[in-house]
């Protein structure tokens, strides 16, 4: 049992606990701080897998960026608890039953018909550092890039079209 | 050293209940933290196989993964804002207008 497995092990319960109280939480708002929570533990374990800068990204872009738009827009509309519908009776047991066959199905794939991809290596200072991800970025992948810049320039248009008032609307 | 299996069955289990959250939920919020859950999982094991496999493209997959899902969600959460100003109400299972 080496130190990298225990805090594996450890942070893969938190991150299995906080995904599920996101999933079971009532209030939308503890919803959201548990899967900021879960975003700082993948994080982590990027950290592991020696990606320091994605590392960084994730918490800065998702536990960051993302998840205090998602509670911005909790309190505006003050949905953060919503009555539970009966619309659909047999939806829950159907659901459980398909997510289950899906875990079962994916673990089954990835494990026994996948190739063997062997350890995990121990954490290198050069493999993912920003110097090297840049490199990439900028070589082999310009193109993805700047198509990438236009994309957030159009849902940034696109968001304020959507959320803007029209001229003489009330409310 | 941590087999690469262990990280792959810790995303698979982690895309399960962000599908399940899409599932049972009726929030359009919670559904949208769903899909973020998923992505998350998407990302684990792409750079659990580019550690395995010594190959930095998968981390700078995900560079671009987040940088869509951080486009979706704006855009999403718009349209979430839109349509509690249309309707009054979040709850998906009033959004059926454009059932025939």
């Amino acid at each position: 049992m080496t130190v990298e497995l225990i805090l594996f092990i450890v942070l893969a319960l938190v991150a299995l606990a906080t995904a599920v109280g996101m999933l079971i939480s009532r209030n939308a708002v503890y919803s959201a701080l548990f899967l900021v929570l879960n975003f700082a533990t993948i994080a982590v374990f990027y950290l592991l897998l020696s990606a320091p800068f994605i590392a960084m990204a994730q918490v800065t872009v998702y536990a960051g960026a993302i998840m205090v738009l998602f509670l911005f827009v909790i309190m505006l509309l003050g949905g953060d608890q919503l009555a539970p519908s009966k619309a659909l009776p047999w939806q829950r047991p159907l659901a459980f039953t398909l997510a289950l066959l899906l875990a079962s199905e994916a673990i089954y794939l990835l494990l026994f018909r996948g190739r063997p991809a062997g350890g995990i290596q121990p954490a290198g200072e050069i493999f993912g550092s920003p110097v090297n991800i840049g490199t990439l970025l900028f070589n082999s992948f310009l193109l993805p890039f700047e198509v990438t810049s236009v994309l957030l320039l159009v849902a940034m248009v696109g968001a304020i079209v959507l959320t803007k008032r029209e001229k003489g609307e009330a409310g | 050293m941590v087999p690469v299996t262990y990280y792959i069955t810790l995303s698979a289990v982690l895309f399960t209940i962000g599908a399940l959250g899409v599932l049972v939920r009726r929030n359009p919020l919670i559904i949208f933290m769903s899909i973020e859950l998923m992505l998350n999982a998407a990302n684990l094991a792409f750079v659990a196989f580019a550690n395995a496999h010594g190959d930095l493209r998968g981390q700078v997959f995900v560079f671009f993964v987040i940088a869509v899902a951080a486009a979706e969600v704006a855009v999403g959460l718009a349209l979430i804002v839109a349509i509690y100003r249309s309707r009054r109400s979040i709850n998906v299972d009033e959004m059926s207008s454009l059932k025939g």
